[in-house]
């Protein structure tokens, strides 16, 4: 394999893969039943204690 | 790691001797046969730097590894870390405002027969100190105190924290002194040598474990939003601090050193690393900061959770990008400076959407505003971020380009971002800490805080407006042709035009610099016992500073 096709294949996979990782990732940010585990999370830095 | 107490050979104990004594042999070989004086100097500091740190470890083996028991936190790191932080921050920002005068009145801050002193030598230490001694404590101890408390977990690892804390201190010294006596690498917020950089890969590795050993004991299934945007700052500085300064030493004896790679491909690793060092240094580890201290000081939720990780994801995939917009109209192929500019537009979506889910966390909390100066400074922050992430993003368009790059607008766009979202940021999360930490009820005095913001914000508008006339100005002149195509002026009428804005932009710098002497006041107060300890644990040191503010 010369230097050109070895970008070709790592500007198309990088490509591809960038865009499925994003894409996944906006998925399960807005998918349904996360929104009441995300909901509790929102809460996370007011429950713990100051004193501890 | 365990933390039985009485426990022959501990771990932690072990292995941070093995570290001091293998740095210590290194550096005293160094000492003894380095080929440069300011060479020797270094191996010196750092082999007494581990003579120091190799006594206080020996100290700690006859301790219990639970030293701080009044916490199930470890709260000590963290104190020193605010401690630090303060310290930092003040010396930083003197040093901004000495090369601010040296530039404003170079009759007066020129110093022949002290070379040390130079704009040259001082403008790295400005630099270095305020980005990676301010900053880099901040965020290591708000990373600390945020990681246990949203994990509900100890921070891993006994002893090794306290590795990190000391050794990112020897960095900031070694790099500090370093360029007083000329050594630099000359890679724009690189420039520590190589030696320096691999003492600090030693410690920013360690600093990863610590946070990935508190995350993996966490107690919560869910890893809250900030440890994401901790954990994505302290991964990708260790990815761009290692390949940016893969670099081949003159002589192993020696401090001077070349990169590994030349021409444009040097130029664009360098950029590469910068432009994301303001991406993950400045951005995504005080996103962090914003994701807890403003819903935790407003005592609102998270206007919204999902909108968070959808900020989170996109960002990282975003930024990495953006570094060639500082190469436009340079060597670098036009396509790659096309596809930085591209990823700094895009990058207004995310900044925006962070922006606005850190204002609306205060929904149904506005009022606050009012009585809570501190939770104003976090506000404040956020409304900078918002303007500089705009600003930039702007200024990368190639266009824009031509006229604001090598102006003083690039200045004081960069500092829009440093004083009024990293510094007011920071310095919100430390009002909040010092009470926390030290169990007040509230902080020695609201109206210092007061007194803080106001003189800093009229500092940041002084400075950044006093810039955007002398770098617009600059730009318009340098472009400038007359009748016959000659340019229309020299390059020092240029500077001169531009020098009551210089003096401007002392003073917005001093009117800050005062501001942080008033909060280490302040700050101080607090811890020493001026204000009233906690009595309850309902005792919250919100409610103190209403009540204190009524």
């Amino acid at each position: 394999m010369n230097l050109d096709q070895a970008a070709h294949y790592a500007q198309t996979g990088g490509l591809v893969l960038l865009t499925v990782c994003f894409v996944s990732a906006v998925i399960y940010a807005l998918w349904p039943s996360n929104r009441e585990k995300f909901s509790k999370a929102a809460y996370a830095p007011l429950e713990d204690d100051n004193n501890d | 790691m365990p933390e039985a107490a009485g426990e022959k050979w501990r771990a932690d104990v072990v292995g941070i001797f093995f570290i001091i004594a293998v740095g210590a042999c290194l550096a005293l070989m160094g000492a003894a046969w380095g080929i440069d004086t300011p060479f020797q100097a270094q191996m010196w500091t750092m082999l007494a730097a581990f003579i120091l740190g190799g006594a206080a470890l020996l100290s700690q083996i006859a301790k219990p590894p639970v030293a701080d028991k009044a916490s199930r936190y470890e709260n000590g790191v963290i104190k020193a870390g605010v401690f630090a932080s303060m310290f930092w921050g003040v010396a930083g920002l003197l040093v901004g405002l000495i090369i601010a005068l040296q530039l404003a009145f170079p009759n007066i801050f020129y110093f022949p027969d002290f070379g040390w002193l130079n704009f040259g030598r001082l403008r790295p230490l400005h630099t270095s100190a305020v980005i990676f001694a301010f900053g880099g404590n901040v965020l290591i101890a708000t990373s600390f105190y945020v990681v246990q408390r949203t994990c509900r977990a100890r921070l891993a690892g006994g002893l090794w924290p306290w590795l990190v804390f000391w050794g990112y201190q020897l960095f900031i010294v070694l790099a500090g002194t370093g360029y007083l006596m000329g050594i630099t690498e000359g890679r724009e917020y690189a420039e520590p040598p190589w030696y320096t950089d691999l003492w600090l890969t030693i410690v920013w590795v360690v600093y990863l474990l610590v946070f990935l050993g508190t995350i993996w004991k966490r107690q919560e299934k869910h890893i809250y939003v900030a440890n994401w945007f901790y954990l994505a700052f302290i991964v990708t500085i260790a990815m761009l601090h290692i390949v940016n300064n893969l670099a081949i030493p003159v002589d192993f004896a020696g401090s001077f050193s070349y990169s590994l790679f030349s021409g444009v491909q040097d130029a664009l690793t360098q950029w590469w690393y910068g432009h994301n060092a303001v991406g993950f240094f400045l951005t995504a580890g005080f996103l962090a900061i914003m994701y807890y201290f403003i819903p935790k000081r407003a005592e609102r939720p998270v206007y919204s959770y999902r909108l968070s990780i959808i900020h989170f994801w996109a960002l990282i995939f975003l930024y990495i990008w953006a570094g060639p917009h500082h190469l436009h109209y340079t060597a670098l192929p036009q396509w790659a400076q096309t596809l930085g500019m591209t990823f700094s537009l895009m990058l207004w979506m995310p900044s925006w959407g962070g922006m606005i889910n850190g204002l609306m966390t205060l929904s149904g909390a506005w009022d606050k505003l009012r009585t809570d100066p501190v939770l104003r400074m976090l506000v404040v922050s956020v409304a900078f971020y918002g303007m500089s992430t705009f600003e930039g993003p702007m200024m990368s368009i190639r266009a824009v380009n031509s006229l604001s790059h090598y102006t003083d607008w690039t200045i004081g766009h960069v500092h829009s971002g440093a004083l009024g979202w990293v510094g007011f940021v920071s310095f919100g999360a430390l009002y909040c800490l010092v009470p926390w930490l030290w169990k007040r009820q509230r902080l020695f005095s609201i109206a210092l805080v007061d007194w803080h913001f106001w003189l800093a914000t009229i500092g940041i508008v002084l400075y950044i407006t006093s810039m955007w006339v002398a770098g617009i100005m600059q730009g318009l002149m340098w472009r400038a042709y007359n009748e016959f195509g000659f340019l229309e002026y020299s390059f020092v009428e240029t500077v001169q035009a531009m020098h009551p804005y210089y003096i401007i932009r002392a003073l917005g710098g001093g009117l800050y610099l005062a501001g942080a002497l008033i909060m280490a006041y302040n700050l101080w107060r607090t811890a020493r016992g001026d204000a009233p300890a906690l009595e309850r644990a309902s005792d919250v040191p919100a409610a103190g500073v209403l009540a204190a503010a009524e």
